[in-house]
Formats: structure tokens, sequence, C-alpha cells
């Protein structure tokens, strides 16, 4: 929301503000990236270690993949940003939702 | 385009509803096409109560009892309740916030064809070899064993109904979050709109399961997958938990918009402000919520294990807690209120004591050790009748009193509508009431006859006399709706004198563009704080200026036709080589228009400021 009025042609925007601004916004992007990168890079180790069960690495992968997922919606789709309450709310709630669904079945119905 | 009304032919006018993309037009539509399959559903309703009447009957065969039983509640749920209120959301809700119409115009159009086509090839059933007979919850272990077609009108005609519900739900989501007025803050929302919000956003997240749900049953029954077929190493219970994941939270999806109808009611007769706002929208969407968290409960006999059956019982009964706060704010704003006895006003008074009722076998079926006993008994049907029919149908018949006027611009007879609600309300106890004590005397549910002398031959009289008294209650409000339009004598802005929200600030019923100016919003129950002020009508938050408006289009009934044609292929196609080039066929028409309309660049049009302030005497004022 901060750099969508950049080309709008209002003397009152503030430039320096504004670039300010999208080089706080590079920096944590550069951060998650490489922090993504290097998750990714962990994924793959404790699948080529030998010595992990699968018990152990195939809930470490889920979390990992986690990570990356809310790495990926709050830094790189902008879901810090003010104005997301709404679409975080219907997130979160649809995940909710369908985490429940998950729980019941691997508990109750395969298990 | 001139916005002086011209006289259309019958020819004319039937092209305007097929190709409109107007919220109140498409409100009509739900209106007409719900209000059919409710009588529909009703007569259905009437063939059963005639054949349990005496013991031993043979007005029906047990093969045809299946059928019916199965139609009434899939009629009534999807294709009258949903679709009734439906009309109501269409019709007020974009009013109530101050938009000009719902986020996407187009897309209203879909949903509603969707719907109509889904019911008509759902009941198209009854000439085509026999109705779905698998009851409406079509548990698996029936359904893909049921012979003949029935239950594939059920899976596919429930398919594209849904896929009309929920692109309907998605659209009013977007239009509350986005369209209000200037002014109209979340917690400045009247409490139907605020319903209507948390019904779409259940209806978001609970058709899901039900599309998964019926396309596996889909695989199964018509393209050899075994999903749900034990023998073949599936599992039928995965429908039933499908089912469910849908089927309760749908059943908030409908008691939540009668909530926010009686919610109105109290209000605007009571002539003062609904008591505890604040806490009214927290209870609605703590309702909203708890209600996925409780799905199990409708299959505790199903062997869940003791551990899942007492947590799905202790979160449903914490749904009792909401649900009080609700009943004792209608209450508390009833209290010192000066209180005009309207029609709507007497369901409102109705409600209450039928859903209480409602509420409390509820609480007792929810008791998952009791539930063994309750079980497939006409005990539940009680219970379940008493919050939907005391619930959402006292609600949809009140707002058909309610909003009447603000739909079609004429006053329904409140001598008849007071006759209407008697009978329909003796009616609804008389036939339902006797049903727990049959339930708990050991009569079954879903079955088609009983033998003389087990004690239930004067009891299932009593409710079939029941069900006589709500037919003829329905057939004085139609006689009530066709002398109120023959005669056609119009009203103002505010029939009832005392309305509290925007949509009685405009005129009954309201030109195509809603407001000439959108209003300033300066509180909760915005006209009435106007009123109160002293001023005539709502202050405009925005100069006169061009209003922009969507073109009519048939694309929607041509999307939905498409479909419409390739369920046919895709139940036929085992049987006959035109199977599927019809399925194909059907596709190329539906993508065809997706694609037309893709491509197609649509920017509606301008009504100008010019032809707006000649209107000015056909009210419109902001």
């Amino acid at each position: 929301m901060t750099n969508q009025q950049l080309n709008s042609g209002n003397p009152s925007v503030d430039i320096e503000y504004r670039r300010r601004k999208n080089a706080e916004e590079m920096r944590y992007q550069v951060v998650s990236f490489s922090l993504m990168i290097f998750l990714t890079l962990i994924a793959f180790a404790s699948v080529a270690m030998k010595g992990f069960t699968s018990w152990f690495t195939v809930p470490f992968i889920l979390l990992l993949a986690v990570v990356q997922v809310v790495f990926q919606l709050f830094y790189f789709m902008h879901m810090s940003h003010k104005g997301h309450e709404a679409p975080q709310l219907f997130l979160f709630s649809g995940v909710l939702v369908a985490m429940l669904t998950v729980l019941t079945f691997v508990t109750i119905i395969w298990w | 385009m001139s916005t002086i009304a011209q006289k259309k032919g019958f020819g004319g006018t039937l092209w305007d509803f097929l190709t409109t993309v107007d919220h109140k037009k498409i409100a009509i539509l739900y209106l007409i096409a719900g209000g059919f399959f409710f009588v529909v559903g009703g007569l259905e309703a009437v063939f059963i109560r005639i054949q349990l009447a005496v013991p031993n009957n043979d007005f029906v065969s047990a093969g045809a009892f299946n059928q019916i039983i199965t139609m009434h509640g899939t009629t009534m749920i999807f294709l009258a309740a949903m679709p009734l209120l439906f009309a109501f959301m269409n019709a007020v809700m974009p009013l109530q916030i101050g938009a000009r119409d719902v986020a996407f115009p187009f897309v209203n159009a879909l949903g509603f064809w969707l719907f109509f086509f889904g019911g008509i090839f759902l009941n198209l059933s009854w000439f085509l070899g026999g109705a779905p007979d698998a009851g409406w919850t079509s548990y698996a272990s029936l359904a893909i064993h049921s012979k003949g077609h029935g239950v594939d009108f059920y899976v596919l005609g429930l398919q594209i109904a849904g896929l009309g519900t929920l692109i309907g739900g998605i659209n009013f989501l977007v239009t509350i979050i986005n369209m209000r007025a200037p002014g109209m803050t979340y917690m400045r929302m009247p409490l139907f709109t605020w319903s209507t919000f948390v019904a779409s956003a259940m209806i978001l997240f609970a058709f899901p399961p039900l599309t998964v749900g019926l396309t596996l049953m889909m695989f199964d029954r018509l393209f050899g997958a075994n999903f749900f077929e034990v023998a073949m190493g599936g599992n039928t219970v995965i429908w039933e938990h499908l089912f469910w994941i849908f089927g309760h939270p749908e059943v908030y999806i409908l008691i939540l918009p009668a909530f926010g109808i009686f919610s109105e009611i109290f209000a605007i007769f009571s002539r003062k402000r609904l008591f505890g706002y604040s806490s009214m929208v927290f209870a609605t969407v703590l309702i909203g919520f708890l209600g996925f968290m409780v799905w199990a409960h409708h299959m505790f006999t199903t062997g869940l294990g003791p551990v899942a059956n007492a947590i799905f019982a202790v979160a449903t009964m914490a749904i009792g807690v909401p649900t009080g706060i609700k009943i004792f704010n209608w209450l508390f704003t009833m209290w010192g209120g000066s209180v005009k006895f309207t029609t709507p006003m007497y369901y409102a008074f109705g409600f209450i004591p039928s859903f209480v009722c409602g509420g409390v076998t509820g609480i007792m079926v929810a008791t998952a050790a009791a539930d063994y006993q309750y079980h497939d008994t006409y005990f539940v049907v009680a219970h379940f009748h008493y919050v939907i029919v005391g619930g959402v149908v006292l609600a949809i018949l009140a707002a058909t009193h309610l909003w009447w006027p603000k739909m079609f611009g004429t006053m329904l007879n409140e001598t008849l509508g007071k006759i209407t609600f008697w009978f329909f309300f003796i009616g609804f106890h008389l036939t339902f009431f006797i049903q727990h004590f049959l339930g708990l005397w050991g009569m079954p549910r879903r079955v088609f006859t009983y033998l003389p002398g087990q004690g239930f031959d004067a009891s299932n009289m009593v409710s079939s006399i029941g069900a006589a008294f709500m037919s003829i209650g329905v057939l004085v409000l139609l006689y009530n709706i066709i002398m109120t339009q023959v005669k056609n004598v119009k009203v103002g802005n505010d029939p009832w004198g005392d309305g509290r929200t925007l949509e009685w600030a405009i005129p009954s019923p309201p030109p195509f563009y809603n407001f000439k100016q959108l209003p300033l919003v300066r509180g909760l129950d915005a006209l009435w704080l106007e009123k109160m002020a002293g001023k005539k009508g709502m202050t405009p938050a925005e100069p006169l200026g061009d209003i922009h408006m969507p073109n009519a289009s048939f694309i929607p009934f041509m999307i939905s036709f498409g479909l419409f044609i390739a369920a046919f292929g895709a139940m036929y196609h085992k049987d006959y080589s035109w199977g599927l080039p019809v399925i194909i066929l059907g596709l190329l028409v539906t993508f065809g228009s997706m694609f037309l309309r893709s491509i197609k660049d649509d920017h509606g049009f301008h009504i100008h400021k010019e032809d707006l302030v000649d209107d000015t005497e056909k009210g419109a004022k902001a």
C-alpha cells in the first residue's frame, strides 16, 4: 500500500519517504529470501543425511514448508502491510477449518 | 440510456429478467424460484403426512415414500430456504450498507441461474425414472447401491446449485467488505448485514467439502471409482464426514440470516435500538466459528469412540451460550420499548418460544450418551423441524411481510398476514410437538408406514392435521400476495413508519441505481439518527455526479445452461452413446460463453448527472 501511488503525479507525495520505505522493504525481502534458500538447503540436507528416520524428516520438512509459506505471505505478498486484516482473517479461518478436518480424518477415520 | 421507466410487454419483461444484473431484480428471481420450490417441498411434506396419517396406509408405495422424503429435505434446504434467504440478502443488504449494487453484478446473475438450473435438474428426476431415494444426507452406503438414476440427479443437480450458492456467498462478502457507504464502519452495520456477512463466510468454507464429497460420489456412481466402496478398499464413513462438515455449517448458514431478520424486526417494532448490539455481533461471529467444530454430533452412533464423541458433544453445547445471548438481547430490546404488533412482529414473538424449544431438544440430542436413544427416531425429526421451521421459515415469512413493500412497492394486507401467522404457527406446533413424543415412544424416522395398535395412531393423525393447518396458512399468504399485487396500491419510502436502516431512506421499490448520492452514515441505525435529529432524509456524502452502471447480459444464463446440458450427458453416458458428445457440447456452451465474456470488453454505461436532476420528483433522495 505504501508504494502504490508513486506515479500519481501528486506533488504532495513525499518521494524521499517512499524511497526510504522501499529500501527498507527491499532489505526485508532480501533477508527473507536468503532465509528461505537456507531453509530449503536444510530440507535437502535432512533428506540426504543418513541417520534420520522418515518419522523425523517428513514432519520436519512440513514444518519448514509452513515457515516458508508464512515468509511468502508476509514479506513477498505484503500481508505485513496495513489494510490486509480482512484477507488475513479469512486465510487463517480457512486454515483453521482445513486443519480441523485433517486432524479429525487422521485421528478418527484412518488411525 | 434514459432513466424514465418505459412500459414493456410480457416478452420485454421476460427478457429483462433473463438478462438482468440488478441485485433487486435478481432478488425477485430468487424469491419466485425459491417460493416455487418451497411450494413443491411443501407438497411433498403434505404427501408424507397423508401417508403417515393412519397406520398401514398405502397412499404411496415404500419406494415412492423414500423418494418423497429425500426430495422434501433436499428441496427445502437447498432450493427453498437458501434461495429465499438469498432473495432478502440480495434485495436488502446492498441497500442497508448504502451501495448501488453488489460488487460483481454479473456474477450475482450467474449465481442465480446456476442455482435455478441445478434445482430444475434435480426436480426433473420425478419425470425421468424416479427421484433420489437415499435421504437428503445421501449416505454413501445407501447411495452407491441405489438403483436407477435418482442419486445421479442429486449429485449433479446439487453440484450445479452449490456452485451458484458458493459464488453468491463470495459476492456478498466482497460487497460488504468493499462497498459500504462513507461512515458505515463494521460496527455500524445493521444486524441483517452482519449475519449475511458471517453466513457468506460460512458458505465460503462449508461448500468446498460438499463439492469434494459430491465429486467423489459422482466418480463412484458414474465413472467407476471406489472412494466409498468398502469392498474395494474405500471408506463409506468419509462421505458422512464430508457431508456433515458442510451440513452442520449449512444449518447455521440458514439460521444466522434468520437471526438477522428478527433482530431488525425487534428493533423496528419496539422502536428502540437493538439491545446489546456489539454482543449480538460477537455472538453471530462466535456461532459462525463454533459451527465448524461440531459436525460429528450428527454421527455419534457411527462409532467414533468415546473421546471424539465427548469433544463434539461439549463443543455443541457451547453453541448454546452465544445463542442464549441473542435470545436475551431480543427480550431486552422489547423490554421498555413501545411495541407495535404488526405481522412481522407476530412472527418474531412466535419465533422466540419455538426456537428455544428447538434449542432445548438440541442440548438433549447433543448429549452423546442419550443420543443413542434419540437417534433415528421422530424425536430428531421434531428437533430439527423446531429449529428450521420455528427459526428459518418463520423468519422467511416475517421478512416477506417486512420487506415486501421495499421489493415491490406495495404493502401486504395486515389482517390476512395475521391469519397466515395463526394458521401456520398453530399448525407448526400441532405437527411437530407431538413428534417429540412419537420419537420417545419409539417410532423410527424414514419409515413409510407403521402397524396399528402400537400407540402411534392418534398422534400421527394429530401431526397430519397440523400439516393441513400449515398448508392453509401458506395458501392464505399466496392469496394475500395475489390480491396485493392486483390492487397495486403504492407506498412511500418508509411504509412501516419506524424504519431505522438505510433501505427505508429511499423509495419503494428503489430506483435501479439505488442511491442518487451515497448517504453519509453517522452511526448505527443511520436513518433513525437523522429522524431523531429532525431531518427528513440522509445527508449526502458526495456531490451529484454521473453513476456508473453495469450492462445487462444473457451470458450468465448460457453458462449455467451449458452445465445443465453437460449434466444430462454425464448421467446417461453409460447407457447411451450420445452421452459423451452431450457432455462435450454442454461444456462447450459453458466455456464458450465464459470465453465470450472474457474477450468482449463490457464497460457498462453512465447515468448522466442531468438525467438524475430531472429525476428529483420520483424520489431517490440519498
